[in-house]
């Protein structure tokens, strides 16, 4: 599977999409392939701030749910909205219209993965 | 079905009290008063006997099926037990009654029957007290974690933790959360319990470990001396979960090697009635050392061989129930055990081990079982080859049985065995049914292999078929707009 | 044995097939020093001499009482039909309802006691019940700091069941919350100083409808102030009084919880009862136990599974909504029976029956020197008295002549050793309060 190369990734499977000093945030396809129907997502509120690796919320499908961790550091700006009604999008368009949060950073992105190193991640996570 | 409110008529009535003389309106002012009447259903009598009689035959329960639910104990519920419970002189006494001044002369036959209850229970398990407060296992659980508390807060030990194996049930987790504590998990080797593991998270900030013997793989935890040893070294306490009791009633006594805590599923080892999720009864009985931070107004007997409500207790952790808990379900465990007696008891969970190894010999050739040893009260296969096979899944089968006539077993429980299914015959399942639930079971096995289709659109013949559980937690209907 | 259908032979074809020779054989595992130190149990009865043993302890109750002991806790009529259709055992001998194609009864009569408790209340959820009323106003409170986030303060009404607040105290002694309890007023809620315990660090603002002394009253703006300070309206509330009184809906309650013994549960010495949760809309995630939805099978025919697990134990564990697993299936099976057989009209009947009786008992009590109501506020069924004597004296006075008299307040208030709760329902005949009223006249 192809991951986007432009993104970096966190190996509890959620991604940061780093333009300038905003990043938006969302979980992979492998993650939300895991879960299966994603039927509810609990996101922060606006102007929190949280660090590299906080809870930042959580996901949950029929018969599973799962902690949401911040890849990078930042203080919420955004939530995506849609998802209360749709949280479906997850599932749809994970790297789009899924996208959980928007934050504006406080901190550099330490440690995170390229596509190609996630993609071997999950590789080793799939056996 | 039609729902009992989309049947409702304005207008027709069932079991109707006298005309009241004065209104509501007499006694409150209108902004007191609620605006509109409230929207319940508007039947017969006739309606809603027939309604819940025909809702009653879309259940499987084990009074109509076999029910080998892991981890659940669905055995037989003798029906006196029932006749017992509604007796008018248990089930009329107000429960503030023998706490009111001169109020416990009127109360004695169920103090006495509280009383006796929890001494049974003592000897039964070798604690050295019980409470009959906790409303379930569940709330059993949180008991016993805020006994743990109460005592460590006492000694004026730090304690911030509890352990509990992945093995556990989630309650376990959940309940020690509840209570103030963090969780750490430890991993199982060879399916039990792995004293080094232990070694690896204790320390003095440990409050507790939550176990269960045998554990919920059907196996017995065989390193249970080293870990108490080990436990005592930190001031540890050590958690009894007692949902699978039913296999070690006669054989071992949880006080006796060195629990603590322990709560009782009545509604699972001591056949009180599930009622489809309740109500059941967790009483919690305690090692010595404990007995001082029981829940209060403990049933007691005095010199003159009359019972009383004893409130003396300075340590005591309070009420977990407002009185003294679900006393009629309690009633009907009770009077179980006297009907069976101890070698009754022995006799149950003897049989209820025949039955579950007779199980799982017979199906060892048929579906992979990852801890193919002698098992205690229920045994946990895995679906996981058969699914590499042929796509076929521990639901599957589940829905595969249910369409047969059978419950199915427990699936995807405990979390560590990939495409589980836990199966728990009890001992009052005769060994004809065991051989029909085994040969339809390894029919579809059979059938998984050469037709895995049949087995994925199965059910076929229930009230419902596979529901869509997506769309339920998506849309939420959970009340009916009518 | 009773219950455990092997024969010989059929144990010996057993263990032949397993491969052992003795069911000994089976607890190899267990080794000798872990064996039970003792195992004195009495030998085992017959089903006849069973039933005897608790007939006769049974009998050592009284039953011919005449009560006005309520005190959250009380004696409605219950329906004939009720014990007939839950002693089905195909309803009283099921699980929990896992496998949905196997429980529908279950599940369909969950999502209907889901909608009678919601319609009641005038709340938008429900769940399928817990333990009781003190254990649904815990719960409720844990649900508001989820809620809450980082608020940790709950502001409890010293007029809540006293009984409730102590199993709140004994629940929340080892975690991060502080209960701040504001006192009453002479018997009634103070609403200005509940109001000004609501601070910044306050998740919940927890009252009583009609509260322990049975006085009735508005919540409605202190909700809506409790709102303003980003804090959570719980109330509590009395489901037969509540088809008449103005619902937690209508006040802007975000939860509201009840003691649901009053619909169809014998009092049986305190249990099992039957604790109802509904919130709105917006707590649904919050809420803790089993929640049934309705749904559609594979064929687009209706169906009802238990939907939202996610929030629960066997799924969330360390960080479920509540440990809550079993909960009170077949009582909140009473209830809803309960609610259907008397319908909106008998349940509003039962509610006026049980006020004009206790309305008619606080005449004629108040007739007698040196007794007065506590307050001129509403009540419905349950009112405090202030006696001349000691309460405790005249309950003691009154035992020996079959009387229950009511509950002593000074058990749980300070200062009010000689207020009485006295209660009513349909049930209690004029003739009864008449001869209780010259009884209690003349020891005073």
């Amino acid at each position: 599977m192809a991951y986007p190369e432009n993104i970096l990734y966190n190996k509890s499977h959620e991604w940061a999409n780093i333009e300038g000093e905003e990043a938006t945030i969302g979980i992979t396809s492998f993650a939300q392939e895991q879960l299966g129907d994603i039927t509810f997502v609990e996101l922060p509120e606006v102007g929190d701030t949280l660090e590299a690796g906080d809870e930042m919320g959580s996901i949950e499908s029929v018969k599973a749910a799962s902690e949401l961790y911040i890849p990078v550091g930042g203080e919420v700006i955004a939530v995506n909205e849609a998802l209360e009604d749709t949280p479906e999008k997850v599932n749809e368009e994970p790297f789009e219209g899924g996208w959980l949060i928007k934050i504006k950073l406080t901190d550099e992105p330490k440690g995170l993965l390229s596509a190609t190193e996630y993609a071997e991640l999950v590789a080793s996570e799939a056996h | 079905m039609k729902t009992l409110f989309a049947q409702s008529v304005p207008g027709r009535t069932a079991c109707l009290p006298p005309k009241p003389e004065e209104r509501a309106e007499r006694f409150l002012p209108k902004e007191l008063m609620r605006a509109k009447r409230p929207v319940l259903p508007e039947v017969s009598e006739l309606d809603v006997v027939r309604h819940f009689t025909r809702l009653s035959t879309l259940n499987y329960s084990v009074d109509s099926n076999f029910y080998p639910l892991g981890s659940c104990t669905m055995k037989y519920n003798p029906k006196y037990t029932e006749y017992v419970a509604s007796l008018p002189g248990y089930t009329t006494p107000h429960p503030a009654l023998p706490q009111l001044p001169k109020g416990a002369q009127f109360t004695q036959g169920s103090l006495q029957t509280m009383y006796e209850a929890e001494e049974m229970l003592c000897e039964l398990t070798g604690m050295e007290a019980f409470t009959s407060q906790p409303m379930a296992g569940a709330n059993g659980e949180l008991t016993g974690a805020l006994l743990i508390a109460a005592y460590h807060k006492h000694k004026g030990n730090k304690k911030t933790k509890i352990i509990c194996p992945d093995a556990a049930h989630g309650t376990n987790p959940a309940s020690a959360v509840l209570a103030g504590y963090e969780v750490v998990n430890i991993e199982s080797k060879d399916g039990i319990v792995d004293p080094e593991a232990l070694e690896a998270v204790l320390d003095d900030s440990v409050a507790a470990v939550m176990m269960t013997c045998p554990n919920t793989l059907g196996l017995f935890e065989s390193h249970l001396p080293t870990i108490v040893e080990k436990l005592r070294r930190v001031d540890a306490l050590l958690y009894y979960d007692g949902a699978n009791f039913n296999a070690i009633m006669g054989k071992m006594r949880i006080g006796d090697v060195g629990f603590d805590v322990v709560h009782l599923n009545v509604h699972k080892t001591l056949a009180t009635p599930h009622g489809g999720g309740g109500p059941g009864a967790g009483p919690v009985g305690v090692s010595e050392r404990l007995v001082p931070f029981l829940p209060t107004h403990r049933p007691a007997k005095a010199e003159d061989g009359t019972y009383y409500l004893d409130t003396d207790l300075p340590l005591s952790i309070g009420h977990v129930s407002p009185f003294y808990g679900s006393f009629a379900v309690m009633l009907k465990a009770y009077a179980y055990m006297v009907l069976l007696g101890g070698e009754g008891l022995t006799q149950a969970t003897e049989r209820a081990v025949l039955n579950a190894n007779y199980m799982r010999k017979r199906l060892e050739n048929h579906l992979y079982i990852p801890y193919n040893r002698i098992c205690m009260h229920e045994f946990v296969a895995s679906a996981s080859k058969l699914q590499d096979e042929c796509g076929v899944r521990a639901l599957d089968l589940a829905k595969g049985l249910l369409e047969k006539g059978h419950h199915a077993p427990t699936i995807y429980f405990p979390l560590i065995v990939k495409e589980c299914l836990m199966f728990e015959p009890t001992e009052t399942e005769s060994k004809e049914t065991l051989d029909g639930f085994l040969d339809d079971l390894i029919d579809l096995i059979e059938t998984a292999k050469k037709d895995p289709e049949a087995l994925f659109s199965a059910p076929h013949n229930t009230p419902v078929r596979r529901l869509d559980e997506t769309k339920a937690a998506r849309e939420m209907v959970l009340t009916d707009e009518v | 044995m009773p219950y455990t259908p092997h024969t010989a032979e059929e144990t010996q074809a057993m263990l032949d097939v397993i491969g052992v020779k003795t069911i000994e054989d089976l607890f190899a595992d267990i080794p000798a020093d872990m064996r039970p130190k003792s195992f004195d149990l009495p030998q085992g009865l017959s089903e006849m001499e069973t039933c005897a043993y608790f007939e006769k302890l049974a009998g050592k109750n009284n039953t011919d009482l005449v009560s006005f002991l309520g005190a959250g806790f009380y004696n409605h009529y219950i329906p004939k039909a009720i014990d007939n259709l839950v002693g089905r055992g195909e309803f009283y001998t099921a699980y929990t309802p896992y496998q949905p194609e196997s429980s529908q009864g279950t599940l369909q009569a969950i999502f209907e006691f889901q909608t009678a408790v919601c319609n009641l209340l005038e709340m938008d959820a429900a769940n399928a019940s817990v333990y009781d009323g003190g254990f649904a106003i815990f719960e409720a409170m844990m649900m508001a700091v989820r809620a809450g986030r980082k608020r940790k303060k709950i502001v409890i009404d010293e007029s809540v069941n006293p009984f409730y607040r102590e199993m709140v105290d004994t629940y929340t002694d080892n975690i991060d919350v502080d209960i701040v309890v504001v006192p009453h007023a002479d018997g009634l809620s103070n609403l200005d100083a509940l109001k000004a315990a609501i601070d910044s660090d306050c998740a919940a603002v927890v009252v009583q409808n009609p509260n322990f002394f049975g006085n009735v009253q508005d919540f409605t703006e202190l909700f809506e102030h409790a709102h303003a300070n980003k804090a959570a309206g719980i109330i509590s509330v009395y489901p037969v009084m509540q088809s008449v009184m103005k619902t937690p809906g209508e006040m802007g309650a975000d939860i509201a919880v009840a003691e649901a013994q009053s619909l169809g549960q014998p009092l049986s010495f305190g249990g099992p009862y039957l604790g109802v949760m509904a919130c709105t809309k917006k707590m649904i995630r919050q809420l803790p136990g089993r929640i049934v939805g309705r749904t559609e099978d594979v064929d687009g025919k209706t169906g009802y599974v238990l939907t939202l697990q996610a929030r629960e134990q066997h799924i969330r564990r360390a960080k479920a909504t509540s440990n809550i697993c079993s909960n009170q299936g077949l009582c909140a099976l009473r209830a809803l029976i309960h609610m259907s057989l008397l319908g909106p009209e008998g349940l509003i009947r039962t509610a006026e029956l049980s006020m004009e009786r206790a309305h008619y008992l606080a005449d004629r009590l108040t007739m007698i020197d040196g007794v007065e109501l506590l307050n001129d506020a509403p009540f419905c069924n349950e009112f405090a008295i202030r006696l001349p004597i000691n309460a405790e004296d005249a309950i003691e006075a009154l035992m020996d002549k079959g009387f229950v008299t009511g509950y002593p307040a000074g058990r749980a208030y300070e200062g009010m050793d000689n207020v009485l709760l006295v209660a009513c329902t349909e049930l209690h005949s004029f003739e009864q309060i008449g001869v209780f009223t010259e009884l209690l006249g003349g020891i005073l």
